[in-house]
């Protein structure tokens, strides 16, 4: 901190009256510091034999304590205060993405591996060892969230309508977004108990059934939808549905005409985040849907593999080909994420090629 | 439908009809919700009832089922709110550097990635806290125990990275991007005109933000937590993946013995349950349903009052 020494150079001297300017440290001072702090836990850590964890550590003690103390010095308290908070709060962000980029790393490096023609094309019956594929958990993700997006798009869209359009703050409109606020809430796994429950009561114990899975999924997805399309509605403009009314349009024209067109891109944007959202669910498929090995495209015949519950199931089934299960677990979860993500790109794209029909 | 253009002499009559069925569609769908939540509590309480007079093997051994789930409950709050405590501060930090202190250049594709990373399904998480973070924290735990080891919280002996503070650190990450997007929504609501009156007056962005954004943001900050909270709460995959339990009370947080939560207890046991034990399963996932259910009501609640206040 030898730079104090600048300081005769920034503050004028002032004759007699007040300098408008208070003495600054100049803008590079931030930047200047970090590298500093870094060379000089560098330095220690090459003399003394750290670590690169207690390099860091260091460097970001020595930082946090440097900058303020310069500031201080220079600027006063309340500017080295500020300077603090901003190195604090720049400090919490680097923190933050350490194990996010990790996790997105990781996944990439192990995954990328795996995935083959084979990977993708290849059940796992009387695999054990190296080899097979996630084509049937592949094919059982698709199909249950196709039975759930399917279950839970007419409700859920048809439930904002009634919320917007007829509803209008009645005391059955309010308890129903009471409800949908509840239902966002509700944890993953007691979706599945509760589609576990309601099939053990209908088919006997011990049911596992894909649209069980699918029913779990929607009750996971149809707040979501609800909210996405309520949000949307409001943001029709009055006036398109008055000048239908006007046109003598009866309601529910208006509503499937004017009303719903308007919104599209909007609900079509919530509805492919909702599938993202649910494609990657595994408690409740674990619970209802069970896995297995070969391919099975029948929901309403037993057990269904889907991605999530194959990479639960390879992880912790352990055992002699532990390293083969993990690397398709690996393999697994990139395809997982590469779906998950497309969807969500797919969903902003959407959103964005309609957004100007509603932002009259 | 061409009726309505054709069917000119009675207009009314016909419209009222796709009306009266469009009309009742839309409120059989609401009703539909309703009843959907309905049928959550009913099946739950039909299933789980049973569940109450178990004990001995049907309870995994417990002498009744208080004591079964109660350690599971102790597992669950313990994991989620260290994972809060973790998460809050960074969230609200990476909050405000998207919200206030990025370039807006920079900003918002930091808000986009961010929201990327809460689409990352848990399951891909618990991969993850398994496979890379336990091993890689073990040196941290050992370190703890040798050091920090008159804390009861590190008590030790640190022999496996797959602990209760694993699986909340892998919670924390979890619930980071969520309560980071809410607090980032609520910090961009102050009122311009607030934050520039403050950095007219001389103060610092600090100053700014704290007299500014922060009373401003409060509720929805809290509501943000509350969010996070009950999401950690019933988290179930990454806790079940990362975690070897052995289901008992400690506040040991890097030992190998380690308390389960209920959620990722019920995916680990599910499996091979028959009988009773199904219903006991059941009864601590209503038990799970009940807490996470009052943490988001808390939090929408206070949420609630913030807007009126505000």
């Amino acid at each position: 901190m030898s730079l104090i020494d600048e300081r005769p150079v920034a503050a004028t001297p002032a004759p007699a009256a007040m300098a408008l300017v208070a003495p600054q440290i100049p803008a590079y001072a931030p930047l200047l510091a970090a590298v500093l702090a870094t060379g000089l836990a560098a330095l220690a850590g090459l003399l003394l034999g750290w670590s690169l964890v207690a390099v860091v550590l260091t460097a970001w003690a020595l930082l946090v304590v440097g900058l303020p103390a310069w500031s201080a010095a220079i600027e006063g308290e309340r500017r080295a205060k500020d300077r603090l908070v901003t190195t604090v709060v720049w400090s919490t962000f680097a923190l933050a993405m350490v194990p996010l980029a990790s996790l997105v790393w990781e996944v990439v490096a192990n995954g990328h591996a795996v995935i083959s023609a084979e990977f993708l094309t290849y059940d796992m019956r009387g695999v054990l060892g190296a080899g097979g594929g996630i084509y049937h958990a592949l094919m059982g993700t698709l199909v249950i969230t196709a039975l759930a997006t399917a279950i839970s798009v007419p409700i859920g869209v048809l439930a904002a309508i009634y919320l917007i359009e007829y509803g209008k703050g009645n005391r059955l409109a309010r308890t129903i977004t009471f409800l949908v606020d509840v239902m966002t809430g509700i944890p993953s796994i007691v979706a599945g108990l509760f589609a576990f429950a309601v099939f053990t009561l209908i088919f006997g114990p011990g049911v596992r059934l894909g649209i069980g899975g699918a029913v779990a999924l929607s009750v996971l997805m149809i707040p979501i939808v609800v909210r996405a399309t309520e949000e949307m509605l409001k943001l029709v403009p009055e006036e398109l549905r008055e000048a239908a009314y006007a046109l003598g349009v009866p309601k529910w024209r208006t509503i499937v005409k004017v009303v719903l067109p308007t919104a599209l891109g909007g609900i079509v944007t919530g509805v492919t985040l909702a599938i993202a959202r649910v494609a990657g669910e595994t408690a409740p498929l674990l619970i209802i849907v069970g896995t297995t090995t070969t391919l099975n495209l029948n929901p309403f015949d037993g057990r269904m593999a889907t991605l999530p519950v194959f990479i639960f199931s390879s992880v912790t089934t352990g055992g002699k080909y532990d390293a083969e299960q993990t690397a398709r677990a690996w393999g697994a979860a990139l395809v997982l994420v590469a779906i998950v993500m497309t969807l969500n790109l797919l969903a902003r794209a959407v959103g964005r090629a309609f957004s100007p029909r509603t932002g009259r | 439908m061409s009726t309505t253009t054709t069917a000119r002499s009675a207009p009314t009559a016909v419209s009222r009809r796709g009306d009266a069925v469009f009309a009742g569609l839309a409120t059989g769908a609401g009703l539909l919700i309703m009843l959907a939540l309905a049928g959550v509590a009913i099946f739950l309480i039909i299933e789980g009832v049973p569940a109450i007079s178990a004990s001995g093997e049907q309870a995994y051994g417990k002498d009744n089922i208080v004591l079964y789930v109660w350690p599971l409950l102790f597992g669950t709050l313990l994991a989620a709110v260290i994972a809060l405590l973790i998460a809050t501060p960074l969230a609200i930090g990476v909050a405000l550097v998207i919200s206030h202190y990025a370039p807006r250049r920079v900003a918002r594709p930091l808000g986009y990635l961010i929201d990327l990373l809460a689409a990352v399904p848990s399951v891909v998480y618990g991969l993850w806290g398994r496979a890379v973070l336990a091993p890689a924290i073990l040196p941290a735990y050992a370190w703890l125990a040798d050091h920090l080891g008159w804390l009861p919280f590190f008590d030790g002996p640190a022999r496996t990275g797959r602990t209760i503070l694993t699986a909340a650190i892998v919670l924390a990450v979890m619930a980071l991007p969520i309560i980071t997007a809410i607090c980032r929504e609520v910090f961009l609501q102050t009122p311009r005109i607030h934050e520039e009156a403050a950095l007219a007056l001389g103060a610092t962005r600090w100053e700014m933000i704290r007299m500014t954004v922060f009373p401003y943001a409060r509720s929805g900050v809290i509501s943000a937590v509350m969010l996070g909270l009950g999401r950690a709460l019933g988290e179930t995959m990454a806790v079940a993946m990362v975690l070897s339990a052995s289901g008992i009370i400690t506040i040991d947080l890097i030992s190998a013995e380690n308390p389960s939560t209920i959620a990722a207890n019920i995916a680990l046991n599910f499996g091979n349950a028959s009988g009773t034990k199904i219903n006991v399963l059941i009864f601590s996932g209503l038990v799970l349903f009940v807490v996470s259910f009052a943490v988001n009501f808390l939090g929408r609640w206070i949420a609630a009052r913030g807007q009126v206040k505000a």
